[in-house]
């Protein structure tokens, strides 16, 4: 900076003035689409949450004569869900399900990611990509799949369909971020392991599996939250007594028209997942730093 | 050990067959000559043909198509702005940029879905259709574009972005000539995983749709609901066949697409 060269200090400036300018252009358009068409709603959902339905489906009115009307206000839906059983029932029965497929899926992946990593450096990608590419499939051709299995053997319409689909379709979120993790191992740890004695089972449970808990909690996080907020799968594969968060929302929003109330069943699945996050994240730090 | 290497194997094709056959299924069916799905009777082309002249099929299809170039154009221009800006300034106000940008990425589809619905007909008081599709499709594919672009000018060394200032170049120069060859790989892979994610949502177009326009998995919904048919094994074996093309694609251009995105 401080040798004098005019050419290279003239351009240094001329970018360092523009870059002000460039940022602005740069980030405000982006920002601006997110801000209106992301958060906007996210809040207004917020405060639907806290209003009363519309005569005709929709909310009523929240400003009167041009300033929020206190009256409008209401706490009704919250005391609608905590009063009734039916809807703590239905989100257990969700987090039920959500623990089921997280298992499952566990189960299926680990041999697999263990598989994928263990084999030469030539095989892992196409091994890895024949678990992504079904999964480019589109989902409801993977439901559909289902349905067409299931339907003969008279499968259809019970808890077993919801959650062979539900594995079915979110099981390559498990498997990648597993197989990502055990791919990084140093072996050095197991032939150390083997050569001091410890057998097969030992060195699986004590070094492979516990350095694995970062994976496997990303993966808990990708198919646990995603599974919480579905519905198009226990409403194709599943029974009336199979509906789940999802199909309640959705019924709030589409066949009731209770929107304040779909709002409010909304707001607590997000604060669920929200707490899932940040749980996983806190999980996976704790465990790294005393890995 | 050996036995135990055995037994993983065995497994893990166990899980692949798993990942498979259901879809295998679908694919043997839609050229099955009966109605049923449920017993080989014979090779037929017709249930491409039926789909040939389904209308309400062709117009979903061409729907989904125009939805799915448009919404992907705006989301890979936003997109792109937006990786950068991740990139380059992570001050300010800015620094809350990536949680804009990667929270629709990372919630339950339903949640953006139903909120789109809310704002678009009680704030807005918007008749739903191609329009408030194609602002919720860009909103959820946006951040997948600018993740892809931002692990892209991750990976680069700053110094040649140091080196074309130092010999003169304007920041519009700069981006031309250097940053914008080098992420462009990036901003394609971008490009295709938008579209495919555009013309493959369910989820929120199902919220944000309203009576007048339909998608094609809109309408694979309507009829799957509805029975069983070799005609919907038809329209998904051609929509996999489509998004093969695309991922072959999107891997060719940037092949360190697919891990950015585990």
């Amino acid at each position: 900076m401080n040798k004098p060269i005019p050419d290279a200090v003239a351009g240094q400036r001329a970018g360092s003035r523009g870059s002000g300018l460039t940022r602005w252009l740069v980030s405000l358009p982006p920002t601006l689409f997110l801000l209106v068409f992301f958060l906007a709603p996210a809040l207004i959902m917020v405060a639907a949450s806290f209003q009363h339905p519309g005569e005709f489906g929709g909310l009523a009115p929240l400003f009167i004569d041009g300033r929020i009307d206190p009256a409008q206000l209401t706490l009704e839906t919250y005391r609608f869900f905590f009063g009734d059983w039916i809807y703590a029932e239905i989100f257990l029965r969700s987090f039920l399900v959500a623990a089921a497929t997280t298992l499952i899926c566990l189960a299926l992946a680990y041999p697999l990611a263990l598989t994928i990593a263990h084999s030469t450096k030539r095989h892992r990608d196409l091994l890895v990509l024949l678990v992504i590419l079904p999964f480019a499939s589109n989902f409801l051709i993977r439901i559909y799949a289902w349905i067409i299995l299931l339907g003969p053997a008279n499968l259809l319409y019970t808890p077993f369909a919801v959650i062979a689909g539900m594995v079915y379709v979110h099981l390559p979120f498990m498997i990648l971020p597993l197989y990502s993790n055990l791919e990084k191992h140093d072996p050095a740890l197991l032939e150390a392991a083997q050569d001091l004695g410890a057998g097969a089972w030992t060195r699986f449970w004590r070094i492979t599996f516990p350095l694995s808990l970062p994976g496997i909690w990303s993966g808990t996080a990708l198919v646990f939250i995603p599974v919480l907020g579905m519905f198009a799968i226990p409403e194709l594969l599943g029974g009336t007594g199979d509906l789940l968060i999802g199909n309640l929302i959705k019924e709030q929003f589409l066949d009731n028209r209770d929107w304040p109330l779909g709002s409010t069943l909304s707001l607590l699945l997000t604060l669920a997942v929200l707490a899932l996050a940040a749980l996983s994240a806190w999980a996976g730090r704790s465990r790294r730093r005393s890995a | 050990m050996r036995r135990r290497i055995n037994w993983l194997w065995a497994a893990s094709l166990a899980v692949y067959a798993f990942l498979y056959v259901p879809l295998a299924v679908v694919v043997l069916f839609s050229f099955n000559d009966s109605l049923l799905n449920a017993q080989w009777v014979g090779f037929t082309t017709r249930w491409y043909g039926k789909l040939l002249h389904d209308d309400e099929m062709l117009r979903a299809a061409a729907n989904s198509l125009f939805i799915a170039l448009t919404a992907s154009s705006v989301a890979t221009l936003l997109g792109t702005m937006a990786g950068i800006a991740m990139q380059r300034w992570p001050v300010g106000l800015l620094r809350f940029l990536p949680f804009l940008v990667l929270t629709p990425v990372a919630m339950p589809e339903i949640l953006l879905g139903v909120s789109l619905l809310l704002f678009f007909r009680q704030v807005l008081d918007l008749t739903l259709g191609l329009f408030s599709i194609l602002v919720a499709h860009i909103t959820f594919s946006l951040g997948f574009v600018a993740i892809i672009v931002r692990a892209r000018l991750a990976g680069m060394d700053e110094s040649i972005f140091e080196a074309a200032r130092d010999l003169g170049a304007t920041p519009w120069r700069t981006f031309r000539h250097v940053t914008f060859p080098l992420i462009l790989p990036g901003i394609l892979a971008g490009f295709l995983m938008s579209f495919t994610l555009s013309i493959d949502d369910f989820v929120i177009t199902f919220f944000v749709a309203g009576v007048g326009v339909t998608t094609l998995p809109l309408q694979i919904y309507s009829m799957i609901k509805v029975a069983v048919s070799p005609e919907v094994n038809a329209v998904s074996t051609l929509l996999m066949a489509l998004t093969l093309t695309l991922i072959a694609l999107a891997s060719r251009l940037a092949p360190d697409t697919l891990k950015a995105k585990s």
